[in-house]
């Protein structure tokens, strides 16, 4: 059995699908013995997943041989527990692997503790009672299993806060572990555990990440792994890797800063290559933080940009994109271009560098519009057909709508790209990619009218030979005219358009034809042309609502109701999986009779008791949620994804606003030094470095550029010439920054003359986080929210003193609860909100802030107030984004948290020329972010079946007067915002969403004195989030 | 430098979706490009796998002796070595230390040598079991869980002595 078993997993490796075996897999390591066992397990972990329905089967077998008093088993059992376990069946182990906690055998209790790590990650909340066991174990006295629980430590510091008094525990263990205390047999190649090393290094960088006083528990004994990893080995230089990557990440001290900028230094002039490549991802991280380390490596930069490995050739890109500022953004992005057109044979990477280049392209750093352009041009050229369609709808969309900037300024860069895309047609089309054609004549459709003297018949004309050629598509034939219809108004235009039109109005393609008639129609009839022209602001009705009538008679009259794409398919899915449930039974009601085993009786799993349940509910079921025979309606899935749709559209328009420049460092880049004799390819390179460098170092950096050369002084001329843009360019950019924000609800209550507080108000609303800021690019921005225009508001000092004695109460910090509330915006105040509390203040603004909850967004709400006399000015306020951000859009998209901290700052000036600032953090919960989902018993239904994972959680019930079940589900509704569907009998429904909409359903079911809940959700952790919140409130109840 | 820290920071060219570092899969395959042993760490269907497996061998294949022994292929990137015919190939998330994976590799083949004394393709062959076993002693849920190598062959140890025995 044994060898055939191996065979099919030889099978399945080749693949082939051997689900026959699946089975006998489980039957191998239920009975086997030994070495059997352990193939049999092996094999189930090789065939099956997380999901799979067979693993349930495997159960029993894993708590039998936990149980065994063979180590052997004990320990295959654990090995597979670590590798696959399904989730719900979590609570049935668990015990057994606690105990194993405590075994004489570290081999034993090193499996556990890796098992718990599985725990941990599929069901973070099932094991959060035994953190305390973790810590026993960080402790033990065997390294191995020290080691393995690192693991889980890992995990766990991503959130680092409550962590940060182990800290000294790591640093011990580390400098133990470089003493080189651990017995020998964990060397490799002499090097003493250089993974656990490394492991404690990414530890002890989640600890120290802005924290000085715990950075300073370290310097030590990274100091000490620096100094000890001197060996000339790869893992040794793995670990200085490591090291070097904690040193950079950790609160800085200046020695070892300079300590691992020499260790790099190192890596990338290294002739062996792996080595190399390390030291220019270590730089790429680097530079991040301090972009002047590039410039002492400026020319191993420069060769390895002529590299012949294109991986190296790449990394090297990399670090150059990270050091990109307005001086040299120009030749960085020459280079990148190089680099596409010497690797078109990779489509892949082709693509992704695109999408890495335009954000960068498009941002601010763009010296000037013409350049902008022109670069543009080469990108669609060298780009075809392989570039992803984002790029140019992304570009069009920015020639439509512009920077954010001054119109003036816009207008200037369609001119330009009018006379580019002119000339371009006036030479040789032919090789110009399809895409690219279709840019142009969009852009010359609307917006030739931009450039003086340019006839509309020429522009008209130049696209009518373009339609001739042979090579072009019919879909770019239909962009082109479109254009021409846009253009036909004039007289010289309207004749050729007639042209065009007859030779079209007979082509084969319809929708050319179409065109073509239409293209007629508008060019003969010029009122037409100018009213179906400002006819641009179409009001489209999103919702369809037109056609509700029409869907009602057709389900009145038998049609089946519209299911989504998605519903259809699992529903098909779920048709072809084997059924375990008997039949006609409505499933919400199936469901909760697979009632299969509580946390007490975790052994009793066997279908027959499962089986007996149903027939009980099946009596109870008809009479408990009815589901079938009532009238449906249009259904909610469909009719809530075109919302989705259009509300995506309008944010991917928001998106395209350029993210905020990364405040680029401005630095004197003057040559100095004079250097003599140089060979010609010697200067090249210099020269290459010092365009490449250029603004990267502080005043005193010294360039190796000789003064005396000619050509220098005329690139340094050049520099100079984007030196004078670059101002420009900063004025566009802090306009851009407002455009940006123009979600950003700002409202200046200043002027408010019945009350004449002196406050400023900003509402912060989150409505895009929750959108999507998934394009890479967003996310890191740092976000200034604006002050209205200016970017400068006085707030005036409190004039008249009655007013002041509502507002400012004397020996108190200044403000009231009430008179907060009454400066509440009137938009906001009609919202449910939490209260306001104050957050930080000094002598002269307090800051407080507010959750009100939008159906559709939460509005963080931050509330200044002057409580000083005199005026206050310069005031900006600056949130950290890259939590709310990244945290955000983990938070709904990816993974649901419990909690999330939000930072920020204001920055003001009391004192004329004496900015001080104020920090502020505050924390955002899940359930801030939960709304309640109103659905009908049968949506739920639908719904609850297009879900298929559900977790299952017993909680406690509020025992009062008057019906439990009843109590416990308003107390959670009242506490989490939920929506209860229906209660029927001892069991009730509960809907709720998560911001943007992420559905969870609850089915709740008083079971023994408790209330059994399932959750579903198409997010996975989600129910696990929400479970941890529900037995909150009803703790507290 | 402190205040432009992490707000500042920008994303990677290339996005990569997973942010902890994590290898994806472990494959050892033969420079004919026949699978010889294979293991993934996230879920991959059965159907997409020779296709994947056949890409990354031609990315691997593709790559000169002198150059380095990183490729980036799709969203994850591949750390391989040679060990005369064969190559054993890992793919890892992005933030993953390259170095130190490589040096795994390694840290594998000696232990297989260790136990096979001179271990051969032929002996991976036909003991792709015991191959597994050692394998997941090492790696666990795409991390490194044990590298002693004493333990690493302790459990099959005992096992084969109760074969014999």
């Amino acid at each position: 059995m044994k060898e055939i078993m191996v065979r099919a997993i030889y099978c399945e490796m080749l693949g082939y699908e051997a689900s026959f075996s699946y089975i006998h897999a489980i039957k191998l390591a239920q009975q086997g013995s030994a070495i059997e066992k352990r193939v049999g397990y092996l094999a189930v972990s090789l065939f099956l997943n997380e999901s799979h329905d067979l693993l349930l089967l495997l159960v029993n077998t894993v708590l039998k041989d936990l149980q065994s008093t063979n180590l052997i088993e004990v320990c295959m059992a654990l090995t597979v527990v670590s590798q696959l376990f399904p989730k719900d069946m979590i609570p049935a182990i668990l015990p057994l692997v606690e105990e194993k906690l405590t075994n004489p055998k570290e081999i034993i209790r090193r499996k556990a503790v890796l098992a718990l790590h599985k725990f941990y990650l599929i069901a973070p909340n099932q094991v959060q009672h035994i953190h305390s066991k973790f810590r026993k174990a960080l402790c033990d006295k065997d390294p191995g299993v020290m080691t393995a629980s690192l693991h889980i430590y890992l995990q766990l510091i991503k959130n680092p806060d409550s962590y940060k008094d182990l800290t000294g525990s790591f640093v011990a263990i580390l400098r133990q572990v470089v003493g080189g205390k651990l017995p020998v047999d964990f060397n490799y190649h002499n090097v003493p555990a250089p993974w656990l090393q490394i492991q404690l290094l990414r530890i002890l960088s989640l600890l120290g990440k802005d924290d000085q006083s715990t950075s300073e528990l370290m310097y030590e004994v990274l100091d000490e792994s620096l100094r000890r990893a001197e060996m000339n080995h790869n893992i040794t230089y793995a670990i200085l890797y490591e090291c070097v990557k904690a040193i950079y990440t950790i609160y800085p001290k200046s020695e070892l800063l300079e300590k691992a900028a020499k260790c790099i230094g190192n890596f990338v002039v290294s002739p062996k290559i792996n080595l190399k490549y390390l030291g220019l991802k270590a730089l790429t991280y680097v530079v991040q933080q301090d972009a002047s380390l590039a410039l002492q490596h400026q020319m191993t930069i420069i060769e390895c940009l002529d590299h012949s490995d294109s991986i190296i050739k790449r990394e090297t890109l990399e670090v150059l994109f990270r050091i990109t500022n307005v001086k040299n953004v120009a030749v960085i992005v020459e280079k990148m271009l190089d680099f596409l057109k010497n690797v078109f044979m990779e489509p892949d990477i082709l693509f992704l560098l695109y999408v890495g280049c335009f954000p960068l392209l498009s941002d601010t750093y763009s010296p000037n519009n013409e350049w902008f352009i022109q670069t543009m041009n080469v990108v669609f050229s060298l780009g075809g057909e392989l570039m992803h369609p984002d790029i140019p709808n992304n570009f069009l969309r920015l020639l439509a709508q512009g920077f954010g900037s001054e119109e003036e300024e816009q207008q200037q860069l369609r001119v330009f790209a009018v006379d580019s895309y002119l000339t371009l047609l006036e030479s040789d089309t032919a090789h110009l990619p399809q895409r690219f054609l279709q840019v142009i004549s969009w852009a010359l459709g609307e917006f030739s009218y931009l450039k003086d003297g340019l006839e509309p018949c020429k522009v008209t004309k130049l696209l009518a030979k373009l339609l001739d050629e042979r090579n072009v598509t019919s879909e770019s034939r239909s962009w082109i005219l479109s254009a021409m219809a846009k253009l036909s108004a004039g007289p010289g235009a309207a004749a050729l358009a007639l042209q065009v039109s007859e030779r079209y109005s007979s082509s084969l393609d319809t929708v050319l034809r179409q065109q073509a008639l239409e293209l007629l129609h508008l060019s003969q009839d010029p009122e037409l042309h100018a009213r179906f022209f400002h006819l641009w602001h179409v009001q489209v009705d999103s919702s369809l609502s037109f056609l509700d009538s029409f869907v009602s008679e057709a389900l009145s009259q038998g049609a089946a109701p519209y299911k989504a794409p998605h519903q259809r398919q699992e529903e098909l899915r779920q048709e072809k999986a084997l059924s375990l449930e008997p039949y006609s039974i409505s499933l919400p009601v199936s469901l909760s009779s697979c009632s299969i085993t509580d946390r007490q009786s975790p052994t009793l799993l066997s279908m027959s008791s499962s089986l007996s349940g149903n027939s009980n509910e099946l009596k109870a079921g008809s009479s408990t949620l009815k589901l079938e025979g009532v009238k449906r309606v249009w259904g909610k899935e469909g009719y809530l994804h075109q919302q989705d749709a259009v509300e995506e559209a309008a944010q991917v328009e928001e998106a395209a606003t350029p993210a905020l420049p990364l405040s680029p460092q401005q630095g004197g880049a003057e040559s100095q030094q004079t250097h003599g004799d140089l060979t010609v390819v010697e200067q090249e390179k210099q020269k290459l470095a010092s365009s490449l460098f250029v603004g990267l170092g502080s005043q005193n950096s010294t360039f190796l550029m000789g003064k005396s050369d000619s050509t220098s002084q005329q690139f340094r001329r050049k520099t100079r010439a984007a030196d004078s843009t670059s101002s420009g360019v900063s004025e566009r950019s802090s306009s851009s920054s407002h455009s940006s924000c123009s979600d950003f609800l700002h409202n200046n209550l200043l002027e408010d003359s019945q009350n004449s507080l002196n406050t400023q108000k900003i509402g912060v609303s989150n409505g895009t986080h929750e959108g999507p800021v998934t394009q890479s690019f967003q996310t890191t921005s740092k976000e200034t929210s604006p002050f209205l225009d200016a970017g400068m508001v006085l707030v005036q000092p409190c004039s008249p003193q009655t007013e002041l004695r509502d507002f400012v109460q004397p020996g108190s910090s200044g403000i009231t609860q009430t008179s907060l509330r009454s400066q509440f915006p009137p938009e906001l105040s009609q919202l449910p909100h939490s209260d306001i509390s104050l957050l930080s203040s000094d002598h002269s603004l307090s800051l407080s802030a507010c959750r009100a909850y939008r159906d559709d967004a939460l509005l963080f709400v931050i509330i200044l107030s002057n409580c000083s006399q005199s005026s206050t000015n310069g005031l900006s306020v600056q949130l950290d984004c890259k939590h709310i951000f990244e945290t955000f859009s983990t938070l709904i998209q990816v993974e649901p948290h419990t909690q999330v901290t939000v930072a920020g700052s204001v920055s003001y000036r009391a004192v004329p020329g004496h900015t001080q600032t104020l920090q502020f953090t505050d924390k955002l919960f899940l359930t801030d972010f939960i709304r309640p989902l109103t659905l009908s018993t049968e949506e739920y239904g639908k719904l609850w079946l297009s879900f298929s994972q559900d977790v299952r959680q017993n909680l406690k019930l509020i025992q009062g007067e008057g019906d439990p079940l009843r109590a416990t589900l308003s107390a959670l509704k009242e506490q989490l915002q939920l929506h209860i569907v229906d209660i029927i009998g001892s069991e009730g429904i509960v809907a709720c969403r998560l911001l943007p909409d992420s559905p969870c359903l609850l089915h709740c079911r008083i079971h023994g004195g408790s209330l059994a809940v399932w959750l579903r959700s198409p997010l996975l952790s989600l129910p696990d989030c929400l479970l941890y919140y529900c037995q909150k409130t009803l703790e507290e109840c | 430098m402190v205040e432009s820290g992490p707000s500042t920071r920008r994303p990677r060219i290339v996005a990569l979706r997973s942010s902890s570092s994590m290898i994806k899969f472990f494959l050892m395959v033969n420079k004919q490009g026949q699978t010889r042993l294979s293991r993934y760490y996230e879920q991959v269907d059965l159907g997409k796998r020779p296709a994947l497996e056949a890409d990354v061998v031609r990315s691997c294949l593709s790559r000169h002796k002198d150059e380095c022994s990183f490729v980036e292929h799709k969203d994850y990137k591949l750390v391989f070595r040679q060990y005369a015919g064969l190559f054993i190939v890992v793919g890892i998330t992005d933030t993953e230390n390259e170095l130190s994976i490589y040096e795994l590799v390694h840290n594998f083949v000696e232990i297989l040598d260790k136990y096979f004394s001179r271990v051969s393709e032929l002996d991976i062959m036909f003991n792709l079991d015991r191959v597994h076993l050692i394998l997941d002693e090492m790696i666990l849920n795409g991390h490194v869980a044990e590298t002693n190598k004493t333990r690493i062959l302790a459990p099959l140890m005992v096992l084969d002595k109760l074969a014999e025995g």
